[in-house]
């Protein structure tokens, strides 16, 4: 008797083959098998990341992930571009953030439509969190649709760049109170990047420390041609290059996708 | 720190792979990384050792392989080798160049261990009886 694998149940499997499940003093070797998959390591990103997508264009969305560190002055940027643009374009924000629900009431007192996803301890946002956000918070109300969706990411210059959310372009913020060889040490995050903008460059004049050559010099020395633009979201709201370069995007976003 | 949800999605795709081919548990598992993929080999390892635990892949050793940045110039069309933060064609220095390898995050191969050769008789009612003897 075995009672290991209970075998003394009378069964039509062990009738016909008492021997081979009997053999416990020999047992046969081990086989093993090497199977070559070669998929990408994010596979289950990558996947839902591209159902996102599909939705957006259905939805005729145009979806930016926006990174950077932190304060570098993404949701400042947002709350001024939401009221720059007006009601050229309607404007929605999903905003990604350890903990509080700061940011999105931040752009709800603007009027902006925006919904917050915490992360707990997560240091970046995944395609599934998107995924799950786009559920509670629909792109289009009332039978109107969104232009732009902005996703506004952990302030991290680190982990953001490896999840692929299912976004069209990646802009990543450089501020000027930072230090301008950040595309060197970060060059996989600015690599990423389908714009870089200096941000808070009306802090340039008191800032003896930064200087935009040098930012730009970085950038292209991590083998780039991303273009490289400035805004002050602060006092002087300085945002014209920016507004011009998403009007411009969508435009060639819609084109594209007709 | 992100090489802890690199290293639950890898262990996903593992044990998936390991149910499908019915293995009792898994060896090897090697992938090759690159410079330019966001991840920190190190990190991986010490996350692995913490995610594998749990079915088929309590036992499994995680290779790296790693792969170096090679480049294409757009202007002299030399293939040439860099470092990360230093993207240049080597041959005319120009920084317009593309990706050849480099940002590589893949899952090469997996090692299963199909259990005894006798094990596998398709009148064996549950798979786990014979994997004990």
């Amino acid at each position: 008797m075995c009672e290991t694998c209970g075998c003394s149940i009378t069964d039509v499997s062990h009738a016909v083959m008492p021997d081979v499940m009997h053999n416990h003093e020999y047992p046969a070797p081990v086989r093993t098998e090497t199977v070559e998959v070669l998929k990408g390591l994010m596979h289950a990103n990558d996947h839902a990341a591209v159902h996102n997508r599909e939705h957006f264009d259905r939805s005729g969305v145009l979806v930016i992930n926006l990174m950077s560190s932190p304060g570098a002055g993404k949701t400042r940027l947002l709350e001024r571009t939401a009221e720059a643009l007006g009601d050229r374009f309607r404007i929605a924000v999903i905003e990604g953030d350890l903990e509080t629900e700061n940011d999105a009431e931040r752009l709800r007192a603007g009027g902006v439509r925006a919904h917050q996803i915490t992360t707990g301890s997560a240091c970046h946002l995944d395609a599934h969190m998107i995924h799950k956000a786009l559920h509670e918070f629909p792109l289009a109300v009332d039978g109107q649709p969104t232009d732009i969706l902005f996703i506004e990411n952990v302030g991290n210059l680190v982990c953001p760049a490896a999840f692929d959310l299912g976004q069209h372009l990646n802009v990543v913020l450089l501020s000027t109170t930072e230090g301008d060889d950040k595309p060197a040490k970060y060059p996989v995050m600015f690599r990423a990047a389908d714009l870089v903008l200096i941000s808070k460059a009306d802090l340039l004049p008191v800032l003896d420390d930064f200087s935009v050559e040098r930012a730009e010099k970085s950038l292209r020395q991590i083998g780039v041609e991303t273009p490289m633009l400035r805004t002050a979201a602060g006092r002087t709201h300085e945002l014209s290059a920016w507004l011009e370069w998403l009007e411009s995007s969508l435009e060639a976003w819609r084109a594209a996708a007709a | 720190m992100h090489e802890l949800a690199v290293c639950e999605s890898l262990l996903s795709q593992v044990r998936t792979l390991a149910a499908e081919r019915g293995a009792e548990s898994v060896g090897t598992i090697t992938v090759r990384i690159g410079p330019l993929s966001g991840v920190e080999p190190e990190l991986l390892i010490q996350a692995f050792s913490i995610a594998r635990a749990g079915r088929h892949t309590g036992q499994a050793r995680l290779e790296i392989e790693s792969v170096a940045i090679e480049l294409r110039c757009r202007d002299c069309g030399a293939e040439s080798g860099a470092i990360p933060n230093r993207m240049l064609c080597s041959n005319c220095s120009s920084w317009r160049v593309d990706l050849i390898h480099g940002d590589e995050m893949l899952l090469a191969s997996v090692e299963l261990h199909l259990g005894r050769s006798d094990s596998n008789d398709a009148q064996s009612p549950d798979p786990g009886d014979a994997s004990d003897v």
